[in-house]
């Protein structure tokens, strides 16, 4: 996974980090933070990237280490991962339903039983 | 009762206690933003707390890798409470939470700390965790028992204001059987209990590290007398740190210290800090030992006869199995020590539930005297039990899915959390050993290969070890793709000896054919049943299995 790459249309990005607080792995929205990496913001512009990941390491005192991470464009419209590493970022572990699969899950039953 | 952990007075208490209040204050400052990232990442590193991939992860130390029922019990209590109800032992006997929340770290540490558990210097450019022979004080091979060795080495690192600023990570292992089962030539510094004219010593290695670069280490002095322990060790540490590179991580180890500067220079060097260290040591290490070895005394061994233990293995197949492949030599008549693998079916290598902490524990101070270890395979180690007591142990080993019987066969992979986990990982560890060991119980080939040692890192880091499997795995990224490269022949103590890569990698899903052809391969060219994958590998070189492992190229 590259670090280093330039956000464009060709090749967006999604800005992600680790809440400071509980440490789960949040994506950037509208300058905000969101558990759901499919309600994350893509960056297909360099200049408005780079605005938004200074404006995440500004927000030091909710997330740690954000970054950006090559994403494209889903069938629904929402942000996936081009890299294994953020695709198990925003699934959990393959040995237990752990992370953001569970979480998922109990929101989605949740929802059922409203 | 025996008491493992003589180190848990009231001193040490009241140190935890001040280092656990210190560390909630940085977590609070840290929150309120008193405290950068940058500022607060040493402090926390110190204590053992890594951001992972998906949570924080909260490193704690067994030293030696021995605890008690109730330090079992509270880290299963600790992986109920804050964590989600397991915990992941090490190869370097260390116990990891994968789900920890910043904010409920300082409680978790205070809970362990009332054990006399902690996290200090898990983590950091210091002197890690102490490791030494999980046979500690049991093996029938044993010259002395290492533990109260290892414990005065924990005490003497433990926040020596002079290390705490090494150039990398340092690690210490210490052996005291004739035969090495703690890796010594994988270490930093490696320590081998040795006799020389009827007078005990150490020999002591020096440079060994796995990683991106591995070597194995070197004997820096064949005999050194038991009192000099501490003086040279320091002796090491200063040269290391003084000589040690800080313009490049991946340089910075002692082991390339000692290539780059060669042997004989580091050896002069230690040698001359020697004699100046060895003034600063008034004895009172010393006399701190022979308090050490007083309580590290044995327990009170009971009459043991074996004749039920004879007769169960008789009319038992399956507790005859575990009793033939998870038993260890004990030097009293009528015990033995028993592995409890956690390579069960469908587990996850060196993970343990918090019900099977709680389980094993409840054994363990029932029927053997109250002494667990946990090993540098992830495995645990109840040392001393009766074997007329196995019948009931494994009965409940077995109830709770502990009776696996494959210690030291191709089902007990060792394997770091890999990219399931780990934010360093190139590549997962778990699915691979998981779908290796799952291949061959379905062969039912387990016995038939007999020892094998396979070990799979997730990283050039090679926290599985891989370098010293005798198969090691190590899996890369390659153009964002999971991809493994094989090493052949490596062994970490015998004959240490570093793996060799074999060829080019495979992709996740070629990974469990070519390791079948490799195992195929063994089968059809060793000389008896008795000449183990190592042997015929030594015996016959790389040829055979590297055209077993890529057929085309044959």
């Amino acid at each position: 996974m590259s670090k280093g790459f330039t956000p464009s249309p060709a090749t967006p990005a999604v800005i992600t980090a680790n809440d400071l607080r509980q440490g789960h792995c949040v994506w950037m929205r509208d300058g905000d933070w969101t558990a759901d990496p499919r309600e994350a913001e893509l960056f297909e512009d360099e200049a408005i990237a780079e605005l938004a990941l200074l404006d995440a390491i500004a927000q030091a005192s909710v997330v740690v280490g954000p970054y950006l991470a090559e994403a494209r464009r889903g069938p629904d419209g929402c942000p996936e991962p081009t890299h294994f590493r953020e695709a198990f970022r925003r699934r959990g572990p393959s040995n237990y339903f752990h992370g953001k699969q569970a979480e998922f899950a109990q929101t989605e039953l949740e929802a059922s039983n409203v | 009762m025996f008491d493992a952990r003589p180190q848990h007075n009231d001193q040490h208490r009241e140190y935890l206690r001040h280092r656990a209040q210190q560390f909630r204050r940085q977590v609070e400052r840290r929150l309120d933003g008193s405290l950068t990232e940058e500022e607060f990442r040493p402090l926390r590193l110190m204590n053992g707390v890594y951001l992972q991939l998906h949570s924080y992860m909260y490193r704690v130390a067994i030293p030696y890798g021995a605890f008690t029922p109730d330090q079992l019990r509270m880290l299963g209590h600790v992986a109920d409470r804050w964590d989600r109800g397991y915990g992941h032992f090490t190869t370097r006997t260390n116990i990891q939470f994968h789900w920890h929340k910043l904010v409920d770290i300082p409680d978790s540490m205070e809970a362990l700390n009332s054990v006399g558990i902690h996290s200090i210097q898990t983590s950091g450019n210091t002197i890690r965790n102490i490791n030494a022979d999980a046979f500690a004080g049991a093996a029938a091979d044993e010259l002395e028992d290492p533990r109260p060795w290892a414990e005065l080495v924990r005490r003497w690192s433990t926040d020596h204001a002079e290390f705490q600023f090494l150039p990398r990570k340092f690690k210490i292992s210490v052996s005291a059987g004739k035969q090495d089962r703690s890796a010594v030539s994988a270490y930093d510094i490696g320590l081998r209990i040795v006799e020389q004219d009827g007078v005990r010593g150490f020999q002591v290695w020096v440079g060994g590290g796995l990683g991106r670069t591995p070597h194995l280490g070197q004997v820096v002095r064949e005999f050194l007398p038991q009192a000099d322990l501490l003086p040279y060790l320091e002796a090491i540490l200063a040269v290391y740190n003084l000589t040690g590179r800080r313009d490049n991580k991946w340089k910075a180890r002692i082991k390339i210290t000692v290539a780059e500067r060669g042997l004989e220079v580091m050896r002069a060097d230690i040698e001359e800090e020697f004699l100046r260290r060895r003034q600063q040591f008034s004895g009172l290490d010393q006399e701190i030992l022979n308090g050490l070895r007083a309580q590290f005394a044995p327990p009170e061994f009971l009459d043991a006869p074996v004749e039920g233990y004879e007769a169960a293995r008789a009319a038992n197949g399956a507790f005859r199995s575990w009793t033939d492949t998870n038993l260890h030599p004990h030097r009293i008549p009528g015990y033995a020590s028993a592995i409890i693998t956690l390579k069960g079916p469908g587990e996850t290598p060196g993970d343990m539930s918090a019900d099977q902490m709680r389980l094993v524990a409840d054994l363990a101070e029932r029927l053997a005297h109250g002494d667990i270890r946990v090993n540098h395979d992830q495995n645990l180690v109840l040392p001393h039990v009766r074997k007329a007591d196995l019948t009931e142990i494994y009965a409940a080993l077995r109830e709770a899915g502990l009776a696996t019987a494959n210690a030291g066969k191709i089902t007990d992979i060792i394997a770091c959390p890999g990219m399931d986990y780990c934010t360093l990982a190139t590549a997962r560890s778990i699915p691979i050993a998981k779908d290796i060991a799952a291949h061959f119980r379905a062969r039912g080939l387990e016995d038939e290969i007999g020892e094998m040692k396979i070990r799979i890192s997730g990283c050039i880091n090679a926290c599985g070890h891989h370098h010293l499997g005798h198969i090691g795995i190590l899996g890369l990224d390659r153009a964002g793709v999971e991809n493994y490269q094989i090493t052949l022949g490596g062994d970490g103590y015998e004959t240490p000896t570093l793996g060799q890569r074999a060829g080019a990698g495979f992709p996740a899903e070629e990974v469990v054919p070519a390791i079948n052809r490799l195992v195929d391969a063994y089968l059809e060219l060793r000389e008896s049943p008795q000449e183990r994958f190592i042997d015929a590998y030594r015996r016959l070189g790389v040829a055979p299995f590297k055209a077993a492992l890529y057929p085309a190229d044959a």
